[in-house]
């Protein structure tokens, strides 16, 4: 290779890490291949919750005149047991699953969980990366959808990017839209109706529900020196539909702390909750990517507020520790942690669950909690031949609740918001695909 | 907020040297691309997503889910 084609194609390669959106990482691609990564993760949670398999498959290839396409698949796979957004009592829980005909119980002290959980999810997504007025602005143009049972996405997306000062600044605004509708087994629930016994009928609105995501992004990618690249964005996101979770209710307690026994006929103790049908957030992300004597240290920070009364702060923390041969050890490092929504409840008490109505907000879903999440992984990944790289990592994540309010009676008996651990392994494999 | 953004980004650019297209191969290495494993980010960004109420920073849409 002469020398001013590697030049020519170190330049083409730094360009390309400027404009960053696509995993452009063709420093030995060959001509006319297909840069394929695969994998498969592997994700589990403590005390038999949820476990998942879900394998990716992405090619992307890069056009004699610059073009770049991406197609990826994802299909996930998930079993196990979910919160219900009940709370762990000193009595006996029995409950109805989804579709209104099945009762289950839950012993006394353990936390109420939906054991019928089980769902497969097809997510397809394709990009296609351009030039657009010259050789300084890039148009990318995408579009995704996914598809569960009871769940559909559609979304597309366009990310102007343009090149300044010598390709050292890269400026970038992009524009989303999803539209996603669901379609709850047995039904959308009646918000703040209760749970019936199973077989007595449902309480249900009708069979689906919709909404709409609009996101805008702005952001600036900055070299900063020979071996430091920042980037900073904003981002807007307005959400407008349903988005309660028909899965999800509130214990109503007495005066003691005990599911309420003052019902109607065919009533259990918890109603369905119900979330505002907007949401208005925003981020700011920064990060910094630093190459040190041969390592590599990434770390990013990221801001979200939103007015459901939900703050974050996440910092992650990526260090690629050089290996012989090309091999390298990444240790991963994350901190996370929310402010509770408003609307956020452990339980509801007899007179605010038969007050309320549409126009007010609860739910018990942990989710929605105060709460830190830590993450600790390490990937280790090796070459394998010319042009494949072999990787596996695994990470704990570790999720730690804050109690939200004061406990009633017999509510401070237990762990009314519990802790949970998760476990990912993954193992992926690259290569180039001549066609 | 957006007086900080803005005040650190002032001092972001004033404090950046040009870097010329001959200096850029330590930039250029796919290690210091800003996210070095799409495959990666994205079973990332998902996990997060479907145990957290945050989401977003990174880049706009990506495939929605009945998860969260």
């Amino acid at each position: 290779m002469s020398n001013t084609k590697k030049i020519r194609e170190k330049l083409t390669i730094a360009s390309a890490t400027l404009l960053q959106v696509t995993n452009v990482t063709a420093a030995e691609a060959p001509d006319d291949a297909w840069d394929i990564g695969t994998a498969v993760l592997f994700y589990s949670e403590s005390d038999g919750r949820v476990s998942a398999i879900e394998p990716v498959i992405s090619g992307t290839k890069e056009y004699k005149d610059g073009d770049i396409i991406n197609l990826k698949a994802v299909f996930d796979s998930l079993t196990g047991a979910t919160p219900t957004g009940a709370h762990a009592s000193s009595v006996e829980q029995t409950f109805t699953n989804p579709s209104g005909k099945k009762p289950y119980t839950v012993a006394a002290g353990e936390l109420p969980l939906d054991d019928t959980f089980l769902d497969t999810r097809v997510a397809l997504s394709g990009s296609w990366n351009t030039a657009i007025f010259d050789e300084y602005s890039r148009l990318i143009l995408g579009g995704n959808l996914s598809k569960e049972y009871d769940y559909s996405s559609l979304g597309v997306s366009a990310n102007f990017l343009r090149d300044f000062n010598n390709r050292n600044t890269t400026f970038s605004a992009a524009l989303g839209l999803s539209s996603d509708s669901i379609e709850p087994s047995g039904g959308v629930p009646t918000p703040f109706a209760n749970m019936k016994v199973a077989g007595t009928g449902t309480n249900r609105d009708g069979t689906d529900e919709s909404k709409t995501i609009s996101d805008i992004m702005f952001g600036i990618t900055q070299v900063i020196n020979r071996s430091t690249l920042m980037q900073f964005n904003l981002g807007f996101s307005d959400t407008s539909g349903y988005m309660t979770d028909p899965y999800k209710i509130i214990t109503v307690i007495d005066a003691a702390g005990l599911p309420t026994t003052s019902l109607t006929t065919d009533d259990l103790p918890y109603v369905y909750e119900n979330r505002p049908d907007s949401r208005s957030r925003q981020t700011f992300f920064w990060k910094t990517v630093h190459h040190l004597t041969e390592d590599v240290i990434n770390v990013s920070y990221r801001y979200h507020t939103d007015d459901w009364g939900i703050d974050s702060h996440t910092i992650d923390f990526h260090y690629r520790y050089e290996l012989d041969n090309g091999s390298y050890l990444q240790p991963h490092l994350r901190y996370y942690s929310q402010s509770a929504a408003d609307f956020f409840v452990t339980s509801l008490s007899e007179s605010a669950a038969a007050s309320a109505t549409i126009a007010d907000y609860a739910s018990a879903d942990y989710r929605l909690g105060e709460f830190v999440t830590n993450t600790i992984g390490l990937k280790y990944a090796m070459p394998v031949g010319k042009n494949s790289e072999f990787s596996v990592r695994a990470e704990v994540i570790s999720q730690i609740q804050n109690d939200v309010g004061t406990p009633i009676g017999d509510q401070a008996n237990h762990d009314l918001t519990p802790d949970l651990d998760s476990f990912i392994i993954q193992f992926g494999y690259d290569f180039y695909f001549n066609q | 907020m957006y007086k900080i953004i803005s005040l650190l980004s002032l001092l972001l650019l004033s404090a950046c040297t040009t870097v010329q297209p001959w200096d850029k191969d330590l930039l250029a290495k796919p290690s210091m691309a800003l996210v070095p494993s799409e495959i990666d980010n994205a079973l990332d960004e998902h996990i997060y997503f479907s145990k957290e109420a945050s989401m977003g920073g990174q880049g706009v849409g990506g495939g929605g889910c009945g998860c969260n």
